[in-house]
């Protein structure tokens, strides 16, 4: 990323309380699920909190986003209200979608959290449509299509790109390149160094950018997302991350390799921001301190309000499988 | 103005159809292969004409990929317009499956009503044309048997204009499901802007015998069955289900009531097929009124052949629709 521009204290503050409030919400999750107050299943995207956090602060309220399962951080950013992520966390009425979806299809479309896919890859073909939307009603809207390594290698990766190329739709898709698919480490299931490099099979810029870096990541996304807002197309941007706590939470992850993972964990994007902004003088240690128990009380009350709240009724099984009578 | 008295082809009854339909809401737009004008408007012509009306911004020919188109279909849908996708052939759906089922079917149920995915898929179908094994597949059950999307197909021109405008302004995901052959049938134009409601089956032919339960192309292969039958003073009283899913179970069991006999025709694989759901509801709901076993027509389980004998025997026949009555009548 030769683009070093240092985007404004606002900015950065901004980027720093996004992904703050993100870890801070993987590490409460992680809390729970351990101690059995909430089981779940639950796909931790602690390490890659940077990407969605510098995304996030180049779109208005009215873009939107298709993410996957891995996906907390990126709706949270988005700005997903906490009490209703929990509430759908814990499957209860008070959930963003009733409890009807659960953690692997979150959507709240206040927030432009369109989408949430438990299927690899299917992000970005549904990301296009809403593109194709705002295309067609010159909206100036973008949409931005999550993903990890993985999509990259299957069907849907390949025929979205080329669709929203040849109709130069507003949309960013971000991969987030953690490393691992599933079990598998990305260099056994990708033919390429680079998934960027992908993007020129398809026309569009890809850039390549170290995800753990906010100042990188905020030009890549800047970049991108303007390009998609002035009508010029899609771009194709591999951030480069890695997730520290395994495919699914609880897995032993035997498959992965313990140095480099020791390695990323040491090297945790999220204090090496926060230092970085104390020592450029952007923050005090004591407001970041503030805003972190601030964040961290706030979700608290959010995982309390939705263990006590209600379970949705049964008659929910017939509602919202088919619309309500039009006619 | 079309007089009553006009006839048309179901091509154009289709064409007018979104025709008309995107006249009325700007939000309805075209995605499919081949289909705007520089590409013929389809393969069978379907929507020729509409992108030189409604522009190609509208109307757009999509590359062969029908993942990211019946994905665009459903990210506009959330987004508030009326897209209707057309998949060459059904059996092309196949490559869509995830979009389809794991997407557009759910995504209202998912998201607790949040979204909504108001898409129509057009496909079409058909055996009789050798096209063999991966082109002539009826799969409406596979669409019937998830939750969330509905099913429909038609038995005349004026019926395909009516059921697919309701399926274009519905709210909800519809497959379409059109017929090869029974694209040059012709018959009455429709009145411009009518729409015949999901989810209502019309009994095309009253009788106090046998009901037969049919859809699509069939219909008309039962009439003809009914006109041999009542010369033997036999009345067939035929249902056309119109929406196959869900399909209008008050309708079927209030003829079969009457008529104490069921028999269902269908052109797809008989083996957990349609009429095995409609079976298993009529036989349970109305034992006591069944004066025979609830009979079926459908194909046999083996991949649509390829050899003319051997299609023909695979086919479905008028011949086969009158033996299972007759079976019903002993």
């Amino acid at each position: 990323m030769a683009n070093r521009d240092i985007p404004n204290q606002e900015i950065l503050l901004e980027m720093y309380k996004k992904s703050a409030l993100a870890k801070i919400n993987d590490e409460n999750a992680r809390r729970v699920i351990m101690n059995g107050s909430l089981p779940m299943i639950y796909y931790s995207p602690r390490g890659q909190e940077i990407i969605p956090a510098a995304i996030s602060v180049n779109l208005n309220d009215t873009d939107s986003i298709c993410t996957i399962y891995r996906g907390m951080h990126d709706m949270v950013c988005k700005g997903i209200p906490l009490e209703k992520l929990w509430g759908e966390y814990a499957g209860k009425s008070t959930g963003t979608c009733k409890g009807k979806g659960g953690p692997m299809h979150i959507t709240h479309p206040e927030t432009g959290c369109m989408l949430t896919t438990g299927i690899v890859g299917s992000s970005l073909p549904i990301a296009n449509g809403l593109a194709l939307s705002y295309q067609i009603k010159n909206e100036k809207k973008v949409c931005v299509a999550y993903f990890g390594d993985a999509a990259s290698n299957i069907g849907a990766f390949h025929e979205a790109l080329n669709m929203a190329s040849i109709w130069k739709l507003p949309v960013v898709f971000v991969c987030q390149n953690n490393r691992y698919g599933e079990h598998t480490k990305f260099e056994k299931a990708t033919s390429v160094a680079k998934i960027s490099d992908r993007a020129s099979a398809y026309g569009m810029p890809g850039i390549h950018v170290d995800g753990n870096d906010p100042i990188a990541m905020y030009n890549a996304a800047k970049t991108a997302i303007d390009r998609a807002r002035n009508g010029e197309g899609p771009t194709l941007i591999e951030a480069m991350t890695f997730r520290f706590y395994g495919h699914v939470f609880g897995d032993q992850d035997g498959y992965m390799d313990k140095e480099e993972k020791s390695k990323a964990m040491a090297d945790d994007p999220i204090p090496r921001f926060r230092a970085w902004l104390i020592e450029q003088a952007y923050a005090s240690e004591k407001s970041l301190t503030d805003l972190e128990e601030g964040f961290d009380k706030q979700v608290k009350e959010a995982i309390a309000s939705a263990l006590s709240a209600p379970w949705p009724e049964l008659d929910e099984l017939d509602i919202d499988v088919l619309a309500a009578a039009q006619h | 103005m079309e007089s009553l008295n006009t006839q048309i082809t179901t091509v154009e009854a289709i064409n007018s159809a979104l025709a008309d339909a995107m006249t009325i809401e700007d939000g309805i737009i075209l995605l499919g292969e081949d289909v705007a004008d520089p590409e013929e408007g389809g393969v069978a012509g379907v929507t020729r004409g509409l992108s030189t009306r409604f522009g190609d911004s509208r109307v757009r020919s999509t590359p062969i990929s029908e993942q990211a188109i019946v994905g665009a279909g459903i990210g506009a849908a959330m987004a508030g317009m009326r897209p209707v996708v057309e998949i060459m052939m059904m059996n092309f759906a196949t490559v869509a499956m995830d979009m389809i089922v794991n997407h557009a079917a759910k995504l209202r149920f998912m998201s607790g009503g949040q979204t909504q995915v108001p898409l129509t898929i057009r496909m079409a179908t058909g055996a009789g044309l050798s096209t063999a094994g991966q082109h002539a597949d009826y799969l409406e059950a596979w669409f019937a048997h998830t939750a969330g999307i509905k099913v429909v197909t038609y038995s005349s021109p004026a019926e395909a204009y009516g059921l697919l405008q309701s399926c274009i302004f519905d709210n909800d995901p519809c497959i379409f499901i059109e017929n090869f052959i029974a694209y040059a049938q012709k018959g009455a134009a429709p009145e411009k802007n009518s729409r015949i409601p999901l989810g209502k089956a019309n009994i095309v032919r009253a009788g106090k015998h046998v009901t037969v339960v049919c859809y699509g192309p069939q219909v008309g292969v039962a009439l003809a069955v009914a006109e041999k039958f009542s010369a033997e003073g036999i009345e067939l009283e035929v249902v056309d289900l119109r929406t196959i899913s869900p399909w209008d179970k008050a309708t079927v069991l209030e003829s079969v009531k009457r008529t104490g006999r069921l028999v269902i025709n269908h052109e797809a694989v008989k083996a957990f097929g349609v009429g095995a759901e409609i079976a298993a509801v009529v036989q349970q709901e109305l034992w006591g009124d069944l004066v025979a076993p609830v009979r079926r027509v459908g194909a046999p389980s083996c991949p649509v052949p390829y050899s003319r004998p051997l299609e023909l025997a695979f086919m479905t026949s008028e011949a086969d629709l009158e033996n299972e009555i007759r079976l019903a009548l002993k």
